[in-house]
């Protein structure tokens, strides 16, 4: 026995870890965190979830259900209650679908891994938009496929010409696209989607629409992909609870695609995930039954804060007004400071956390994510805090 | 681009902020951010400035009552005329004409049990067209004017998340 035991001890512990794993970084904003433990006189802008509490509606509706005993499974689709709500619902971003066409995922993350492992096959291409949020690149990884990062400087956007240039090359399969985007908080118009949709079309793309900062838009509606002409068939779009209705930690989000990729999607998410939690579906019912005054309250308070703090940015730094979500991302570079080390200094030394824009891809270097889900005091002292940094280090 | 609406719903919950920093949240000049504000305190859209205190906390016991009063009307006197006068006095903070059993709601603050009790007894049930009254004593309030006075929830937030 013993002769045995030896020789299991001696395994080589190199070899026990998958390749596609080991091929992945870490998330550059976890990183962060660390430096964060334990403090207390932090402002925290490096948030990326509302402020505020989820509606007591939608809360109280949940602890009912506790109550009455939904603990169970339920269909891997999801309830289909929740399902028929989301059909309606989605048709006001230009989307008509029936809930046979979705599924109701545990968060959006879910349902992004999802979507690329029900179509990718090894070594397809997937184009990502550069900066983009954390999770596309490794999942697409995980996947099998190969990232393509498309560099959207100077204006963070995508547009026809863009995508054009790297479709040519790598011939793709599939196209993220990310409105209102986390980091930039940039969105397209429709004219603009159209545009994407004509390179899509061009190059003969799927697309994975990532759509949960649509209910906070300001600057115009929000216009799914979607809806625009022959793009229905290419397009799986997904979108949650999250953000809109504050409901982050309860992880529920949901997809709609065609019917075929809806299949296949459910077949992975029947077998790694099962069901989204059931308190958490019937509280998303609610939130699209009762929730709506909720929603628009938040909404206008995101909105009063994104111009206020956009403004105040702009006397430090170079700053795109974000169309959507709540973030902003103002260009460092006249500090010469690079992104990490601007975020690490402000950190050290005022006490704000930012996210450094290079966790967020090589275009995201030279900016900070700064989000605004926090109140106005802490806006103002974090802006305070700011110059006062700026001022100190003659950075500026 | 000025809102006046915007504008009402911002000082209606923050009446200290300054017109520059209004100004700032909804995106417009500050000069016609004080103008619309000057203007709606004048036309009485705008009542008044007060401040919130909790006065449990301050230390000070204020004694406050709900009374329901049912009235009965006549040719001479309507429900503004009864009303009018129940609210002239100091010590009413809240006078309502509602729906039910009774028809006013009223609100009356004072040091003391003894004080509220009496009032009621001397200025309101004497009033001629008052029926009957009904006294309830506010023994805890845990939400005035949209606020809650209980502090039951914290920032759980992580302070760095993706």
């Amino acid at each position: 026995m013993r002769r045995i035991r030896d020789l299991q001890s001696s395994h080589n512990r190199r070899n026990r870890l998958s390749k596609k794993v080991q091929e992945i970084e870490p998330s550059g904003i976890r990183k962060f965190f660390d430096l964060i433990i334990g403090r207390k006189d932090i402002i925290s802008l490096g948030v990326g979830e509302p402020d505020f509490p989820v509606p007591w509606k939608i809360r109280e509706e949940m602890i009912y259900a506790l109550e009455k005993g939904y603990t169970s499974y339920t269909s891997n689709y999801g309830l289909y209650d929740l399902r028929e709500a989301v059909a309606k619902y989605y048709k006001k971003f230009g989307v008509k679908s029936e809930p046979d066409n979705i599924i109701i995922t545990t968060g959006v993350s879910e349902a992004i891994d999802l979507a690329l492992r029900a179509t990718i096959n090894e070594g397809d291409s997937v184009l990502i938009p550069d900066p983009s949020y954390v999770s596309y690149k490794p999942l697409t990884i995980l996947a099998g496929g190969n990232p393509i990062l498309i560099p959207t400087l100077p204006d963070f956007k995508l547009n026809y010409e863009k995508i054009s240039k790297y479709a040519k090359i790598t011939s793709p399969k599939i196209l993220i696209i990310n409105y209102p985007a986390n980091p930039t908080g940039i969105s397209y118009r429709k004219k603009e989607l159209e545009e994407i949709a004509d390179a899509v079309i061009e190059y003969d793309l799927l697309v994975i629409s990532d759509e949960i900062y649509a209910e906070l838009t300001y600057s115009f509606n929000h216009v799914s992909i979607a809806s625009l002409n022959g793009m229905e068939d290419r397009c799986i779009v997904m979108n949650g609870f999250s953000k809109a209705f504050a409901m982050t930690g309860l992880r529920v989000g949901y997809v709609i695609a065609p019917p075929d990729i809806t299949s296949a999607m459910l077949k992975i998410h029947q077998y790694s995930m099962l069901c989204a939690p059931i308190v958490s579906q019937i509280g998303a019912l609610e939130a699209l039954k009762n929730a709506e005054d909720d929603l628009e309250r938040m909404k206008a308070k995101y909105m009063r804060r994104r111009n206020f703090f956009v403004k105040k940015l702009r006397n430090f730094f170079d700053v795109l007004k974000p169309d959507g979500a709540f973030y902003v991302f103002p260009d460092i570079r006249n500090t010469r400071l690079s992104s990490e080390e601007f975020a690490e200094k402000l950190l050290m030394k005022k006490s704000v956390a930012v996210v450094p824009g290079n966790a967020f891809g090589e275009c995201g270097e030279g900016h900070i994510r700064c989000s605004y889900a926090v109140s106005m005091d802490k806006l103002k002292e974090a802006i305070n805090r700011i110059e006062s940094f700026l001022k100190e280090l003659n950075l500026i | 681009m000025c809102n006046t609406v915007e504008i009402l719903k911002i000082i209606e919950e923050n009446a200290r902020l300054s017109p520059e920093e209004i100004a700032e949240m909804i995106g417009c000049d500050a000069e016609k951010v004080k103008e619309i504000i000057k203007e709606k305190e004048e036309d009485g859209t705008i009542i008044k400035y007060k401040t919130l205190i909790n006065w449990e906390k301050a230390g000070e016991e204020m004694v406050y009552a709900i009374i329901d009063v049912s009235v009965s009307l006549t040719r001479e006197k309507g429900y503004d005329d009864i009303a009018k006068r129940i609210a002239k006095f100091p010590e009413v903070q809240t006078v309502r004409l509602v729906s039910g059993e009774y028809d006013f709601q009223v609100v009356v603050k004072g040091k003391s049990l003894k004080e509220v009790a009496f009032f009621v007894a001397e200025k309101i049930s004497t009033i001629p067209e008052v029926k009957d009254t009904v006294t309830h004593f506010v023994l805890r309030t845990y939400k005035e004017e949209g606020v809650l006075l209980f502090k039951d929830e914290e920032d759980k937030r992580l302070a760095i998340v993706p």
